[in-house]
């Protein structure tokens, strides 16, 4: 008899993320959790502060999470997830991953001191940002996050975000930690193989994970992932690693660096811009792509 | 062991005799020596725990919350500014019925600037569902302490041990180190019913819709209530085992006062100074110095302070708008009851103005002169 032939699998199969939970449809911080848990596994505990993950998880006494979870105030992930590493440490258990998971207003703004402080001790933590560029939890405000250009009820299209998103990446890095990576939510085998790798590493690591909002972005639930895979063809998002605060290495090389406009397109919170201001933002976008081979090359 | 040591290195001792696991702390004016004695106890293993040196207070109560739902015992120090800056984490770690253990140094809020003494930073954090304990020396700090973590332990609800700055903080005195041993007899270590842990996950904290807040506060409460009969049963075993009470208030010659003067923190002690001497010139004046503020100690302040004839309140702090805190607090415990006397209220030593002796003999001599309560607040030693 023939044997029936079974898929190979890129990622492990068991779901720490249960069905049933709160999304929105096409959400990217979803897909972030599911690839960062099947990496990280069971010996798990996360520090979650005020961000969509806070609702997403199910409301007092349910988790969709198979790893305990503590939700912490907003701008304390970090700070909170030291402590829960020096108090498991404390109290024998040395081996479980300490996540502190916040979205980008936690982690650019107002968590960015604690998070700085972390970093600066290097505390034995994993700290992932999911990047969905502007405080969707909320309601859709721009946040440090958000992109030039783009439309949110605080940056409404009369005066929309004229200033680009800071680059918490170079924040980071200027920390010397061992270890940063940035993941895209179109790319799972990548965010798995970082989060794994982080997983390995003692020290103060973090997870730039960009994530999709179709209700943020005014953008459709299917087009989550070709928004994802786009951005990094498009260099806006570029997937690569820096170790130590020094070494930079690409992951995906784009050979074929596609224009920012059809990305533009699919979403609602650029659909008032000029031809003049996406010329902008272009540049922009090609200015940040060479500061970055830059660093790639100086690492060599 | 007996040894003379400043009044913050009383908090030290105390934390590191309860031998606290995990230590976050930020440096804070005047209540530094507590955390770089604190420092040196880690670094040398005197005491075996993590001190994670962060970056702001606000971080400070969030990684003690953090190593506390671990299973850690956890302990930090703070005043004024820092207390404040702590606040949102304050009704988290009591939200979250986390005991952790906290020292602070009372020094006034600014603006101005001020270094110097007075309770409305401890007292502005009244309603974060924190206990509160004021004491008035160095011996009372170090014996507290190790109290207030048997208690919280037992109750789920963190304690601040609350010293007055430089007046005690910087104060050195005569203190028996309790027996390390005894301590750990007293103090068994920390065993929550809950905790973070993969071995059986749950999410702590998460959405709570009215369907379940208002019971979650509701036993908050409740638990509230048990603590002023478990302050007493555990300071009962304490004297017990190291010949110190340690109660809700400690009161001086009330009995058959016909005056009493309300205190707290070290001002206490300096009224028993003034009782003495007014008692020499035939004034039958009393003390009752209240150590707890959370949980007020309601029936002990009706059945003491209920026998005087006067009452005179002396605050350390105003709330703004109504009265001195403790004033407040006493009116309501005697408010209703058979025996009430009329309760006076005088706010003397803001920001670390010195409360003295005569300062006290002249509220009594006020007290005394009036037989009813004309003004609402009585202001010591304002220039004119």
């Amino acid at each position: 008899m023939k044997k029936p032939r079974t898929m190979k699998l890129s990622l492990p199969e068991e779901e720490l993320v249960g069905s049933g939970n709160l999304a929105c449809q096409g959400c990217g911080a979803t897909l972030a959790m599911r690839y960062v848990l099947k990496a990280l596994g069971k010996r798990t505990v996360l520090c979650i502060p005020a961000c969509c993950w806070s609702v997403i998880d199910g409301p007092f006494p349910y988790s969709c999470l198979g790893v305990p979870v503590y939700h912490c105030a907003f701008e304390t992930a970090a700070s909170t997830a030291s402590g829960v590493k020096a108090g498991l440490e404390m109290v024998g258990d040395a081996e479980t991953t300490v996540v502190a998971w916040g979205g980008d207003g936690g982690t650019f703004d107002i968590g960015i001191q604690a998070l700085s402080g972390a970093a600066e001790r290097n505390d034995d933590i994993l700290y992932v940002c999911y990047d969905n560029e502007a405080y969707m939890n909320t309601g859709i405000q721009r946040s440090s996050a958000t992109p030039y250009g783009a439309w949110t009820t605080t940056t409404p299209v009369k005066h929309f975000k004229n200033r680009p998103k800071k680059d918490i990446d170079a924040i980071m890095a200027a920390h010397r930690i061992p270890y940063i990576a940035t993941g895209s939510v179109a790319y799972p085998e990548d965010v798995y193989k970082k989060a794994k790798k982080a997983k390995d590493i003692k020290g103060t690591r973090f997870l730039h994970i960009y994530a999709p909002c179709p209700t943020g972005w005014k953008s459709r639930p299917e087009d989550s992932i070709r928004l994802a895979r786009m951005v990094v063809q498009n260099s806006i998002f570029p997937l690569y690693e820096i170790e130590n605060g020094e070494k930079y290495t690409l992951s995906i090389k784009v050979k074929d660096k596609k224009p920012i406009t059809d990305y533009l397109k699919l979403q609602g919170r650029f659909r008032h811009l000029t031809e003049d201001e996406i010329k902008l933002m272009q540049e922009e976008v090609d200015r940040n792509w060479e500061r970055l081979l830059r660093k790639v090359g100086g690492s060599n | 062991m007996k040894k003379v040591i400043m009044g913050n290195h009383a908090l030290s001792y105390g934390a590191m005799l309860a031998r606290s696991q995990v230590i976050a702390a930020y440096p804070i004016t005047p209540q530094t020596q507590v955390v770089e004695l604190l420092s040196e106890m880690c670094a040398d293993k005197t005491l075996d725990a993590k001190f994670i040196k962060v970056e702001s207070e606000h971080s400070a109560m969030a990684a003690c919350i953090g190593a506390s739902i671990a299973g850690a015992r956890t302990f930090t120090a703070t005043s004024a500014q820092g207390l404040a800056l702590m606040h949102e984490m304050l009704h988290w770690a009591s939200g979250g019925r986390l005991p952790v253990v906290m020292g602070d140094i009372n020094r006034s809020m600014g603006p101005g600037w001020s270094i110097w003494t007075d309770q409305n930073d401890s007292l502005s954090q009244r309603d974060t569902g924190w206990m509160q304990y004021y004491c008035a020396s160095n011996q009372e700090v170090v014996d507290t302490v190790i109290q207030a973590f048997k208690v919280s332990e037992r109750l789920a609800i963190p304690s601040m041990v609350v010293l007055d700055a430089f007046a005690l903080s910087h104060t050195y005195e005569v203190v028996d180190i309790p027996d390390q041993a005894k301590v750990d007899e007293y103090l068994p270590p920390f065993r929550p019913q809950f905790k973070l842990t993969p071995d059986d996950p749950h999410a702590f904290g998460g959405l709570t819709g009215p369907e379940h807040y208002f019971e979650l506060r509701y036993k908050l409460q409740k638990d509230m209530e048990k603590a002023p009969a478990l302050i007493e049963e555990t300071g009962r075993e304490y004297e017990k085992m190291f010949g110190r009470y340690l109660g809700l208030v400690d009161d001086y010659l009330c009995e058959d006062a016909d005056i009493i003067l309300v205190t707290s923190g070290t001002a206490g002690y300096t009224a028993r100074g003034a009782v003495d001497e007014l008692r020499k010139s035939g004034v039958k004046a009393g003390n009752l110095r209240i150590k707890a503020f959370r949980p007020f100690p309601f029936e002990h302040v009706q059945r003491i302070a209920g026998k005087a004839k006067k009452v005179a309140v002396v605050d350390r702090n105003i709330s703004y708008g109504h009265h001195g805190m403790f004033f407040q607090e006493v009116k309501s415990a005697l408010y209703g009851h058979d025996q009430s006397p009329p309760v006076f209220g005088f706010i003397a030593g803001l920001g670390g103005r010195d409360i003295t002796p005569s300062t006290f003999k002249e509220i009594v001599e006020i007290t005394l002169a009036k037989d009813k309560i004309e003004e609402e607040i009585i202001w010591i030693g304002v220039k004119k």
